[in-house]
């Protein structure tokens, strides 16, 4: 009988954090900078030159803790972790080994199987590193410095996934409680949340895990999905050959659907982690606590509850606009502005969904204004805009945001509620179409329709359909 | 104002003397060039010196002076700063060949706050490279003489800055000091050094040897100059997450000619083995003058003395192996040509490029940190550093100062300390407590050996007690006399 295996698997998650800017220095963390125009002495390891830690990455590593049920430590250090490579300016990067700011939390995952915790080993904070680039026309290597010491916060799981399904929830958890303390925005794609996956496998039923590897370069959830399944495929398949579980580094190439070796537990370096001395010791205090406490903000599961109660919204709509902080931003400013919540929220679920989908974009990359889309169903409410102009509107807000009301005005699509110039055209329709006015007097209701479409044509969408039927079936008596 | 007279001047009565109309920070500071131009071939105090820059800054600043916008004691006064402060525009090499090249874009903020009191930087000051030494024979660019007698060492590492300010080739040096940097080379140099208590200058632009035990302060003619510029360079720095905010940098306000009641304890484990007899003696006979001025001397025990060096020379080296691993030879200073490949750069650029005592330290340094001796080692130093601290505060409930040696013997010959490191590592017992327990201390000297080479006298505070340091150094200072020195 075929053994039955177990996949174990254990995540370390590194999230690039919202900062305005770096975590020792006072250089700005915008991306797309020219190549080291974002540096200054410290973020490029010149001699002489000391870190100073940026209050704000430990409030948020602090908030990320306190979401996750951590432990926060009240007397964290930062270590130095030794390591030669030219995207490290020191050759040591400043992060934290002995006493990290979070230790032992949690958070509830859903999946079809229940729901369950993901224990948290710790979260650390540490500094991010230059990039290389290879210049193939002079034959060297330049190094940009823009990125290094922009913070980073690493979350280390408990072995406790056993699914891809699971690595997946813990994930979207992570990463919304993440966007709702607004401490990153955590976009795979782009390098903002990086995902390592640690994985084993076992017979069902045995006690000691397998030996586990390292896999790198998940730039998707589809590639670490891919990457879980490849991974345990080639796990089980040594087992069955009867051969050993190397302990090493894998990198996942998506494309060709595999992994290679990149390094094993035998060229692992010995980084000579100790207390960086340049930096004191970080006391937390219990009102410091207490303050970030209060400032949690609300998570999605007390808000799918309000938005019930509160906005009387379906579970559907409920569970999209909450699944991302920026859209839940979105409506409940729209809505504050004045709209109807149902009215904001089938915008959402509508035309911006379906965009979404045709840009192939994230919820997260929504540009419009809760201002415009206010303004926007303001003017459909109005009927000063029919509907299918509405879309037409709704369109180019959604790739510019521009002004609606200004839109509208400078296009000419107000709908023409000038009774006497509708009413000559309509008149022009009935008589040019003779063969439908006679189909609708002998009782096909549907040839109004007809009608209806050619007075839009007419009057180039800027007719309120509802007024042209109305029209026509006053003027057909 | 005559020349020799000039120069004999400190550095306060020469701002004094430039404030009145005596003399110029010109003329200072032509004064200086002519004798770095007799004495600078022998003694070898500078890496580099700006005569062209100095002269035109002393102008700059002379015209200020005039228009009474710099009012300060140090304003117009020249300084030579130590090698591993960084100096905006000029080359700062540590004494070492892989900064061979490097030209700071910043000053350190110990160089700045001179900048702003209005001193003059001359240049910068030969030392052991990277500050790893006693002797400054570890330079890559020379040994340093020392000007009471040249076939001798000027101590180190700060061994420039105090025989520049011995030979009047400067009015005033800063240094820095981890293990006694500042205090030995003053000792063995004839002349005031003070390192202050951790914290109270700020570490920006100082190129790391021992991060959580180097602290930048003044080499110095007298007591009341060392308070003056310790004064001028102290200040809490944001861009420092080890400096301290402190209110009582005022330090000039010790400068009070009375010891009367002031206990002072002598560690009995200062005065055992190894202590050269002429030095001991010198040392004892100071105590005896600052007991005669009023002050309550008696011994007492310090304990774990003889855990200071391995401590020491394992923190410090743990901290420079990592410190110094920024120097690969990729963004700035000495890169060895024809590597192939990254590795092979980094290991002919670093081998190149550093000497053998920086070397050892970094291989110490790495040693004592790697995984399964990291226990062992860097946190049982660790843990002896905490328990040396704790003896320190126990003898301070007892005494306002320690009195003791700076050094166990006056300066070696040159040559003598390369060929047995132990030996010159052992030198530096008396001054490493200071610094792994962060306490401030000060190196006056009380008198000469036989061979007319100057000893230094050792006060040690407990921590922002430097008030108390000046006014026994300055009182001893005032009683001693000038044939003592």
């Amino acid at each position: 009988m075929a053994k039955e295996y177990e996949t174990v698997i254990g995540l370390e998650v590194h999230v690039e954090l919202a900062t305005k800017t770096k975590i020792f220095c006072g250089c700005s963390t915008s991306f797309g900078g020219r190549p080291n125009t974002h540096t200054c002495p410290v973020c490029t390891g010149m001699p002489g030159s000391l870190p100073v830690l940026n209050k704000k990455v430990l409030e948020y590593a602090v908030s990320v803790g306190l979401a996750t049920n951590c432990n926060i430590t009240r007397y964290c250090k930062f270590d130095r972790k030794n390591y030669f490579y030219p995207d490290n300016p020191q050759n040591y990067q400043i992060s934290q080994l002995y006493l990290p700011i979070c230790r032992d939390g949690y958070v509830e995952i859903e999946t079809a199987g229940g729901s369950r915790k993901v224990g948290i080993h710790e979260i650390h904070m540490e500094e991010d590193a230059g990039k290389l680039i290879h210049d193939e026309w002079e034959d060297c290597t330049l190094v940009d410095y823009n990125r290094s010491g922009v913070p980073l916060i690493e979350i280390v799981s408990q072995p406790d996934m056993r699914s891809a399904e699971e690595v997946i929830a813990y994930l979207e958890k992570l990463r919304l409680i993440i966007q709702y303390l607004g401490a990153s925005d955590c976009k795979l794609q782009e390098g903002s949340m990086r995902v390592d996956v640690n994985l084993s496998v076992r017979e069902v039923g045995a006690e000691q895990f397998g030996t586990r590897t390292e896999m790198k370069n998940l730039n998707s959830f589809r590639a670490i999905a891919r990457a879980i399944q490849g991974e345990r495929e080639r796990q089980i398949g040594l087992l069955e050959e009867g051969k050993a579980v190397v302990q090493e580094t894998r990198r996942w190439d998506d494309a060709k659907e595999t992994s290679y070796a990149m390094r094993s537990k035998e060229d692992a370096q010995d980084y000579r982690y100790f207390p960086d001395p340049d930096l004191t010791p970080v006391g937390i205090s219990e009102e410091y606590l207490e303050e970030l406490r209060a400032r949690q903000p609300e998570f999605r599961t007390e808000k799918m509850a309000r938005y019930k109660s509160e906005y009387e919204l379906p579970d559907y709509d409920i569970e999209i606009i909450t699944g991302s902080k920026h859209m839940a931003d979105l409506f409940e400013a729209t809505v504050a502005l004045g709209s109807q919540p149902k009215k904001v929220s089938n915008w959402l679920m509508g035309e911006t969904l379906r965009l979404l989908k045709e840009e192939e974009l994230d919820s997260e990359d929504i540009r419009f204004s809760p201002e415009n889309l206010g303004k926007l169903i303001a003017l459909t409410e109005s009927k000063a805009i029919n509907s299918t102009v509405a879309k037409e509107v709704f369109e180019v807000m959604f790739r510019e945001d521009v002004d609606p009301e200004r839109y509208v005005e400078e296009k000419g699509l107000k709908t023409v509620t000038d009774e006497s110039a509708l009413r000559g055209t309509v008149e022009e329709v009935i008589a040019s179409n003779p063969q439908s006015v006679e189909d609708y007097k002998n009782g096909k209701e549907k040839a109004i329709g007809f009608l209806v479409g050619q007075t839009m044509k007419a009057m180039k969408g800027k007719a309120d359909p509802a007024g042209v039927n109305r029209l026509l079936k006053e003027l057909l008596g | 104002m005559e020349k020799e007279h000039l120069l004999s001047l400190s550095a306060t009565a020469l701002g004094a003397a430039i404030k009145a109309g005596k003399t110029t920070a010109v003329e200072a500071m032509e004064a200086v060039f002519g004798r770095i131009g007799e004495r600078e071939d022998i003694n070898h105090c500078y890496i580099t010196v700006d005569k062209d820059a100095a002269l035109e800054k002393a102008a700059k600043i002379q015209k200020r002076i005039e228009a009474g916008e710099l009012t300060g004691p140090l304003a117009g006064v020249p300084v030579a700063v130590k090698d591993n402060l960084c100096t905006e525009g000029m080359l700062t090499t540590c004494a070492s060949r892989i900064l061979e090249n490097f030209v700071p874009t910043y000053s350190a903020e110990a160089v700045i706050n001179l900048e702003k009191a209005g001193a003059v930087l001359i240049g910068k000051t030969n030392m052991d490279e990277f500050a790893m030494g006693s002797t400054t024979e570890t330079s890559y660019y020379g040994a340093t003489r020392n000007p009471h007698a040249p076939e001798h060492v000027p101590g180190g590492s700060s061994g420039g800055s105090a025989a520049a300010v011995a030979s009047g080739e400067c009015f005033f040096a800063l240094g820095s000091d981890t293990g006694g940097s500042i205090r030995q080379p003053a000792s063995y140099c004839g002349i005031v050094g003070m390192k202050p208590t951790y914290g109270t200058v700020s570490r920006y632009g100082l190129v790391a040897y021992g991060s959580s035990l180097d602290q930048i302060g003044p080499l110095a003619k007298t007591v009341e100059d060392c308070a003056a510029v310790l004064e001028a360079i102290a200040s809490h720095d944001e861009k420092d997450s080890t400096s301290v905010r402190r209110e009582d940098t005022d330090f000039t306000s010790g400068l009070i000619n009375d010891v009367k009641g002031m206990r002072i304890g002598i560690p009995g484990d200062y005065f055992g083995e190894g202590l050269d007899p002429e030095v001991r003696e010198a040392v004892l006979q100071a105590a005896e003058l600052l007991k005669a001025q009023g002050a309550v001397v008696e011994e007492f025990d310090l304990s774990l003395v003889e855990y200071a060096i391995p401590t020491y020379y394992t923190i410090a080296a743990a901290e420079a192996s990592s410190n110094l691993e920024r120097f690969d030879g990729i963004k700035y200073g000495y890169r060895a040509e024809d590597a192939e490949g990254l590795h092979q750069m980094y290991k002919k650029t670093r081998s190149g490029g550093f000497g053998p005592e920086v070397k050892r330290r970094i291989m110490l340094g790495s040693f004592v940190l790697s995984s399964g001796y990291y226990d062992a080692y860097y946190l049982k130093a660790l843990k002896v550093k905490a328990m040396m601290k704790k003896a320190f505060d126990r003898a301070f409930e007892k005494y306002d100062l320690i009195l003791g040696p700076v050094a166990p013997t006056t300066a070696p010959k040159l040559g003598e300390s390369l060929s047995d490191p132990m030996k010159m590592y052992l030198g530096d017992i008396y001054t490493i407590s200071a610094n792994l327990a962060g306490l401030p201390g000060i190196s006056v000297p009380c008198g000469r050996d036989g061979k007319g080479l100057p000893i230094g006298l050792q006060l040690m505070g407990d921590c922002f007690q430097e008030k108390k340091l000046i006014r026994a150094a300055y009182t001893f200072e005032q009683s001693r006399g000038e044939g003592e020195k």
